[in-house]
């Protein structure tokens, strides 16, 4: 790509992102219910994995050789359900019927009711075991689709997520493509006052997966994580991406408070105002 | 009556014995099955497979729930999981198969061996007493329990080849008599008749199933008449049968390796109850106390699941 296209193309995503942010934020609001602080974190990898990377086509939702997404960290729906109507996977107004009855888009992915999440999750800690069977069989299968798992710092507390971390070298799955949101939040506080992770990145080289580490929020350091990340050598793939919980709006940023109650719509306004004064300030 | 009645008390075999047996011949006639196992395959018995198919065979470790939620990847695409452990730690895992599992309604097998006290030496932890009721609560999870080697052969080409969503099978350590014929064909939820008589009905399932039967053999020696019905399949549990058995009995039994409270026990109480059916019921099994060391036949005779313990207590039910 020429200069002026990855300009183009960074600009585009974060146009994306932006969008992506709103959505989620109208869609919360709406139900009076949800997690806005891990839906606005992980927005930028979404958009890169859904707008970029990832190979999938939303008119065949079940295309066979699609990439995989797999949600772990399932309370950050919002963002996902976000990403899949701005791609055209379902009219852009149902994202209103989040967490109400009788809806498809339930306040933590259900596959039986809405098939296109490729798992249901939200008990946390179990998306990277799910995602590590799928890795199996897209190699039963003789497949070349990729895998991606998004798990949540906090989420990695769960005894199963290092049972995973184990198991997944083991099996040399290089088409598991694994990034954790680091937010640096959970529901009770920082996770360094609760069940500090650190050192996050010496813990998964222990493990033998091949890992990285970047800035979540940086759209071309995401990009280039992830084109690494294709690369086949035998090893699970990390991506510990750094974020701030609420990124991109003043009042919800690193604010423990945002992890899971809804904005009012007054709140709401003020937060979509500050997304776009964001973006079009250059 | 079944037309498959073959009982040959010299030929016995434990159910995770047939199992394993089987699980080779459906691995050639299926490719879309894969077994995972926990560190516990030459026990489950599902070792078998793994050495005649290495490219299909997960060895996961002592790490159940990693294993759960693998099998339901694999389902998810396009695989046939068969899970295997002891039924006591693949249940425990009861949150991942909840969500992993169930709530994904994959068709995913959960093999639970060693169930019950039938495991023997090894005690209490390693026993499964409560899987039945775990499983059972689960919407749309398929509870199945054989009782012969012939019935589990079956049983496992059903799984591999028809049924749809998730199902946990409970299989024994111990031998179980044989009972039925090679022909026999196995169907999903519904209940096998084994023997027929007009006082008592036994209800038994896996490990208590042949006792059951014995002591009603010898009840007919007191002039007491049965009817004996293998209960293969704990859920969905075959309601009519049941219904139309009760109306037509004085007394009945439910016989089971497990806790009576959520097994077997409960199953057919609820099914008696909301179809407003007085019939007096006797639950035979482990009555809500934890399992010990022993050998199995110490164990059965001492918590009332041997065949002249069954005999006494039918007895003393049918005369009170």
């Amino acid at each position: 790509m020429t200069q002026d296209q990855t300009t183009e193309l960074y600009k585009k995503l974060g146009l994306i992102a932006r969008d992506l942010r709103i959505l989620a934020l109208k869609m919360i609001t709406e139900a009076k219910s949800g997690h806005p602080g891990g839906s606005l974190s992980a927005a930028d990898i979404m958009t890169a994995l859904f707008f970029h990377t990832m190979s999938h086509d939303p008119k065949n939702p079940l295309w066979e050789n699609r990439d995989r997404f797999v949600l772990s960290k399932g309370h950050g729906c919002p963002i996902l359900y976000a990403a899949m109507a701005k791609a055209g996977y379902f009219p852009e107004e149902e994202i209103y019927t989040l967490r109400k009855i009788n809806s498809r888009l339930q306040g933590h992915p259900d596959h039986v009711r809405f098939p296109f999440v490729e798992t249901s999750s939200g008990s946390l800690g179990q998306g990277l075991s799910i995602a590590q069977g799928m890795a199996l069989g897209a190699r039963l299968n003789h497949k070349k689709y990729k895998i991606y798992c998004l798990l949540g710092d906090g989420e990695i507390q769960e005894g199963q997520i290092w049972e995973t971390a184990m198991s997944a070298p083991k099996f040399q799955l290089d088409n598991l493509i694994a990034i954790i949101d680091a937010n640096k939040g959970q529901i009770d506080g920082h996770t360094r006052n609760i069940m500090d992770l650190a050192p996050l990145k010496k813990k998964w080289e222990a493990f033998n997966w091949d890992v990285q580490e970047i800035n979540g929020h940086e759209l071309h350091e995401i990009l280039a994580a992830l084109d690494k990340a294709q690369l086949e050598h035998k090893r699970p793939h990390m991506i510990i991406a750094n974020t701030i919980k609420g990124k991109g709006v003043s009042f919800m940023e690193d604010n423990i408070e945002w992890h899971g109650i809804a904005p009012t719509p007054e709140q709401r306004d003020k937060a979509i105002r500050e997304l776009n004064d964001e973006v079009f300030k250059d | 009556m079944t037309k498959y009645l073959k009982i040959n008390p010299a030929a016995q075999k434990a159910s995770r014995a047939a199992f394993g047996e089987a699980l080779v011949h459906v691995g050639e006639k299926h490719p879309e099955v894969v077994v995972l196992d926990a560190d516990l395959s030459v026990s489950t018995k599902s070792v078998g497979f793994a050495k005649k198919f290495p490219d299909r065979f997960f060895q996961m470790g002592i790490a159940e729930a990693n294993m759960i939620g693998t099998a339901a990847g694999l389902a998810l695409s396009g695989k046939t999981p068969f899970l295997c452990s002891f039924g006591c730690f693949v249940t425990g895992r009861f949150e991942t198969i909840r969500i992993s599992i169930a709530y994904n309604q994959v068709n995913a097998r959960i093999i639970g061996t060693h169930a019950g006290l039938g495991i023997g030496e090894d005690g209490y932890s390693q026993m499964a007493l409560e899987d039945i009721a775990l499983m059972r609560s689960l919407p749309g999870m398929g509870v199945l329990q054989p009782g012969d080697p012939i019935e589990t052969k079956k049983m496992t080409q059903y799984l591999a080849s028809h049924h749809k969503g998730p199902v946990y099978v409970r299989l024994t350590r111990q031998n179980l008599v044989t009972l039925f014929s090679e022909d026999y064909e196995f169907e999903y939820g519904k209940g096998v008749i084994l023997k027929e008589g007009k006082d008592i009905a036994f209800f038994a399932t896996g490990g208590a199933l042949y006792n059951s039967y014995a002591a009603s053999e010898k009840l007919e020696k007191e002039g007491i008449t049965s009817t004996v019905i293998n209960i293969h399949t704990l859920k969905p549990i075959d309601e009519d049968l049941i219904v139309q058995v009760a109306k037509s009995h004085k007394r009945l039994l439910t016989v089971e390796d497990h806790n009576i409270i959520g097994g077997l026990g409960s199953a057919v109480s609820e099914v008696l109850s909301e179809n407003g059916i007085g019939t007096p019921l006797l639950r035979i099994g482990v009555e809500d106390i934890y399992g010990e060391s022993g050998t199995a036949e110490d164990l059965y005779e001492k918590y009332g699941l041997s065949t002249p313990k069954i005999y006494e207590r039918t007895l003393q039910f049918f005369q009170s």
